[in-house]
């Protein structure tokens, strides 16, 4: 079963993409491109020579392997159709918050390898932008385990189904909180325009201007995966865990169908931050998440109002 | 047998003063290893064999015995303290090369027996738990490292460095010594830890505690206590700076944890205050940090963010004991517990290697170097290592200790009630964001000291250091990675030191399969990198990869170098935040209107501690001025001087007459 979501992961992350090009192609009044146009491109990439920058060093070339496989190895450990991921401890959301850390500060240094100012410019911006993100996360999560004594990503979600239906008081805010999370990492509007062709209003994209062939394609499939992987935790906030797994699987692919959807909608009637609010904009997603916590308190009558 | 050894090498310290120059430092690393088997060996006894709490009697003084006590928190950190010891003086051993030259017979030799006596210092410092005996090695700690950070004394500005450094340990001593005091007054009985049982058993905790946490607290380097911490480090040769760092500062955790085990009641609101400080201590020492230009000083603030980190851990240890939730109880104290090892390794390594780039830099300023990892491979993988490690990134060792924190932490949530919830809530958005902070400031030094292309022609000629330099370096990086990838070989004898807090609990032994699916993951991740690397390889063999100049957006033509980020505009946008705790000040002159042809400029930036300008800074200089004006007594006319003594004499003639006296 947990391969089964490995995998399923994984074939919506490579249409994910393509999604949100058909939905902004289409609200835009364009014809859409194919859905399986990244992957194309993608292939393309793999079949490419890689260029290096004569500046670079070890760093810029281990960085998108290690960018790559921490987004794979946290696979193994998102729940998934209400069962456990492949692996499975008391804090495993823990480490997955910080393999993903460790993914991205490879990437940080090896923007910084390149010795370019644009990159340096991208480096730094990633760096603040996901320092401030992170809180957000765990609060959602010590939300989540005020419901639960172990706390495993499973049984968070577990308990969290198990619990009294007040409980999806605090899974709506935290659906808002995650699908702005997964903006935010994955560099997508309102913080950061994954089209835009300045390089000094890049973020992400400016990180990566001199990876070529064989890691570029690895990286784009990485943020593919990553957008996966948010919208499977965002899946499983939604799915009672108790449906039987069949009705789980196609209930869990229409979600993060909707999910891409909303992301091309969200990009395409949305303007992009200026670059100084997006801290603000970013932090105050930690504010939203500790509104989430105080509804665990208040569920759990541990705060109550009298 | 082995304390008539320890004795016989702290003897044999003084030899070093008499040897020959050339055999001066073989006679140093002689004895410290030594000192290093012989209490190693007691530690480990006590730590996984004898009935732990032993004494054995070091020496009579005045006819009554002094104990050596080793329980396993001594023990614990009797190994730390060796392990750092050792790695540290086999890099003095490559570090003092150059100075061998400049300093004489008396200097090294004072440099040697100082930094053998800081050793025995600290080790006596965790063993003796006689109030008198233990005051007195934790002055020599002060007073053998003073003369450590003062080693290049021809520098004005270091001595006056040492100086400040030695007053506010003095500071710290006093405090701690009125603790001891307070206690003995109050009970009468005898001076030392062991009597504050008596004290702690009849009064409240609050007043004894925070004066020990005030002196233990000023060496711990706690925020606003750290003011001696970002001048001292820099100042002091590597090696020193990396033991101080990594070992010295412990002491005062060894302190405030030592007192903690006899406190048992009003527990809940000294884990709140330890807790809130240390959060403070973390998230703005990380802050400080990040506008540092200074490598070593960077270092030194991150120190203070670790000590936070520590902190944090402790201080969720004890409020899980007052709250009576064992599992936010064990694994608090058990992450703060091993940060301290984690902390040792990483620091002293980031120490080390920092020290190999300003031996072959000679500078400090990390926006004069760039490119190193070119000239200096191993030095900057070590370097990275440290990094990656202080940032608390899998799969490496600060992981663990910061893992065992959330865990306490999100596990504690559930059982918690509203107040604890809310402690923890901050404590980890606290932890949250002194991880991120750490993972910008150490992309800031990495990147900028070791990627992209050199800024000087300094860094240009930088060469690799010497292995003696490189091989403490390795020792310390196996150990990070040793705990990162298996960590469950070290709860057991963590249990064994947090049982002494919470009472023994199977909480850390059931730990043990989560330590061990840890490790799965982690491997499951090094295979995953290891094939990718082996797959890209094989795509590459057939192509002919090409080497290129970094895309410039069409402006090639100009100076690599000063194309770069640097780290002042790295760290910009942390200040515009943060603004009001780093108070950076720029300097420049803006262009004027009519200004057609602009003329050379210059740009400075300033970064002041906030802490230190309003706790040290204005009051020391307001006494200064004070004094300045009772100066002017001092004429140096013989005449005025026998002037005031007869005005004192018909003083006191007044005085005695109208009877005031």
């Amino acid at each position: 079963m947990a391969w089964i979501g490995i995998l399923s992961i994984i074939i919506t992350g490579i249409i994910f993409p393509g999604i949100i090009g058909m939905v902004k192609a289409r609200v835009g009044g364009r014809k859409s491109p194919s859905i399986f146009q990244p992957l194309s491109d993608v292939i393309r990439l793999f079949k490419k020579v890689a260029v290096y920058s004569s500046t670079t060093s070890v760093v810029f070339r281990i960085a998108p392997l290690v960018y790559f496989a921490s987004v794979i190895s946290v696979l193994t450990l998102i729940p998934f159709a209400g069962q456990k991921g492949l692996i499975s401890f008391e804090g495993d959301f823990v480490f997955f918050a910080y393999l993903l850390a460790l993914g991205k500060f490879l990437m940080i240094i090896a923007a910084l390898d390149t010795g370019s100012g644009f990159e340096g410019m991208g480096a730094n911006r990633e760096a603040l932008y996901s320092l401030l993100a992170e809180p957000a996360f765990f609060i959602l999560m010590g939300s989540l385990a005020l419901f639960a004594g172990n706390t495993s990503f499973y049984n968070l979600y577990h308990h969290l189904h198990l619990n009294t239906h007040l409980s999806y008081l605090t899974a709506i805010t935290a659906i808002y909180v995650l699908i702005y999370i997964a903006m935010v990492e994955n560099s997508r509007l309102p913080v950061d325009d994954p089209k835009t062709h300045l390089e000094l209003t890049m973020v992400h994209e400016v990180m990566v201007l001199d990876n070529s062939g064989f890691d570029l394609a690895l990286i784009h499939i990485a943020s593919w995966l990553k957008f996966s992987l948010y919208g499977t935790l965002i899946a499983n906030f939604l799915l009672p865990f108790s449906l039987p797994h069949y009705a789980q699987i196609i209930f869990f692919f229409i979600v993060q169908v909707t999910f891409a959807v909303t992301v091309g909608g969200l990009e395409s009637f949305k303007a992009r931050n200026k670059m100084v609010k997006n801290p603000q904009f970013i932090v105050v997603l930690s504010a939203i998440a500790i509104v989430a916590f105080l509804t665990a308190l208040i569920i759990t009558e541990k705060f109550t109002l009298n | 047998m082995e304390i008539k050894v320890f004795i016989l090498a702290m003897i044999l310290g003084f030899a070093i003063f008499i040897v020959p120059k050339k055999s001066q430092y073989l006679l140093g690393l002689l004895l410290h290893l030594v000192v290093i088997v012989v209490t190693s060996v007691l530690a480990i006894d006590a730590l996984f064999y004898a009935p732990a709490g032993q004494s054995q009697i070091l020496a009579y003084v005045a006819g009554s015995p002094v104990h050596l006590v080793v329980d396993e928190l001594s023990s614990f950190f009797v190994l730390v303290v060796n392990f750092t010891m050792l790695t540290g003086v086999l890099y003095a051993g490559g570090y003092l090369k150059p100075y061998l030259e400049k300093k004489n017979n008396g200097e090294m030799a004072l440099h040697y027996f100082s930094f053998l006596w800081l050793h025995i210092s600290m080790l006596l410092v965790c063993m003796l738990r006689d109030g008198f005996a233990f005051l007195i090695a934790w002055e020599l700690m002060s007073v053998f490292s003073f003369i450590l950070v003062i080693f290049e004394s021809e520098n004005k500005q270091t001595v006056k460095i040492g100086l400040n450094y030695l007053i506010q340990m003095h500071i710290g001593l006093v405090l701690i010594m009125s603790a001891f005091i307070v206690a003995w007054v109050k009970t009468g009985a005898v001076f030392s830890f062991d009597g504050l049982t008596i004290y702690f058993a009849g009064h409240k905790p609050y007043l004894l505690f925070l004066l020990f946490f005030a002196g233990f607290g000023i060496k711990a380097g706690f925020i606003p206590l750290h003011t001696w911490l970002p001048h001292a480090h820099p100042a002091a040769p590597s090696h020193v700076s990396g033991v101080m760092s990594g070992v010295m500062i412990k002491m005062g955790i060894y302190g405030i944890l030592r007192v903690l085990t006899y406190i048992h009641t009003d527990l809940l609101y000294i884990g709140i205050f330890i807790l809130g400080i240390s959060v403070f201590s973390g998230v703005l020492g990380v802050t400080l940090a990040i506008v540092q230009h200074d490598i070593k000083k960077l270092l030194a603030y991150h120190s203070i963010e670790n000590i936070g980190i520590i902190g944090i851990g402790i201080g969720l240890g004890v409020v899980g004991v007052a709250e009576n939730i064992p599992v936010l109880a064990v694994l608090g104290f058990a992450g703060g517990i091993l940060h301290v090892l984690n902390h040792s390794l990483f620091k002293s390594l980031l120490f080390y290697s920092a020290g190999s780039v300003y031996q072959q830099t000679h500078t400090r300023n990390i926006d004069q170097l760039g490119g190193l990892i070119k000239n200096m491979p191993r030095t900057a993988v070590f370097f990275l290592l440290g990094s990656l490690a202080i940032c608390g990134l899998p799969p490496f060792n600060g992981f663990i200790s910061e893992f065992l924190i959330y865990s306490g932490m999100f596990r504690g949530l559930f059982p918690g009630d509203l107040p604890t919830d809310v402690i923890i809530l901050f404590s980890f958005i606290g932890l949250v964001i002194i991880g991120g902070l750490a993972i910008f400031c150490f992309t800031k030094v990495f990147g900028i000291v070791f990627l992209g292309t050199p800024r000087s022609p300094k860094a240009m000629k930088a060469h690799e250091s010497g292995g003696r330099m490189i091989f403490p370096q390795v020792l310390a990086g196996i150990v990070i990675i040793v705990i990162g990838l298996v960590p469950a070989i070290f709860l057991q004898p963590l249990n064994s030191i947090v049982s002494l807090f919470t009472g023994s609990t199977p909480i850390l032994t059931n730990a043990i399969p989560v330590m061990n699916k840890l490790s799965l993951s982690s491997g499951i991740f090094i295979l995953f990198v290891g094939l990718l690397w082996f797959l890209r390889r094989s795509q590459q063999k057939t192509r002919q990869i090409e080497t290129g100049p970094t895309w410039g957006c069409g402006y090639t033509g100009a100076n690599p170098a000063l194309h770069q980020y640097s780290a002042t505009s790295y760290a910009d946008n942390i200040r515009d935040l943060a603004s009001e705790v780093v108070q950076l000040k720029k300097h420049y002159n803006s262009f004027g209107e009519d200004e057609i042809f602009p003329a050379k400029r210059t740009f400075e930036t300033h970064s002041s501690d906030v802490f230190e300008d309003n706790l040290v800074k204005k009051p020391s200089d307001g006494l200064l001025k004070w004094f300045e004006k009772i100066a002017v007594f001092q004429t140096g006319n013989l005449q005025h001087y026998l002037l005031y003594a007869l005005v004192f004499m018909i003083f006191i003639f007044l005085i005695t007459l109208l009877k005031l006296i």
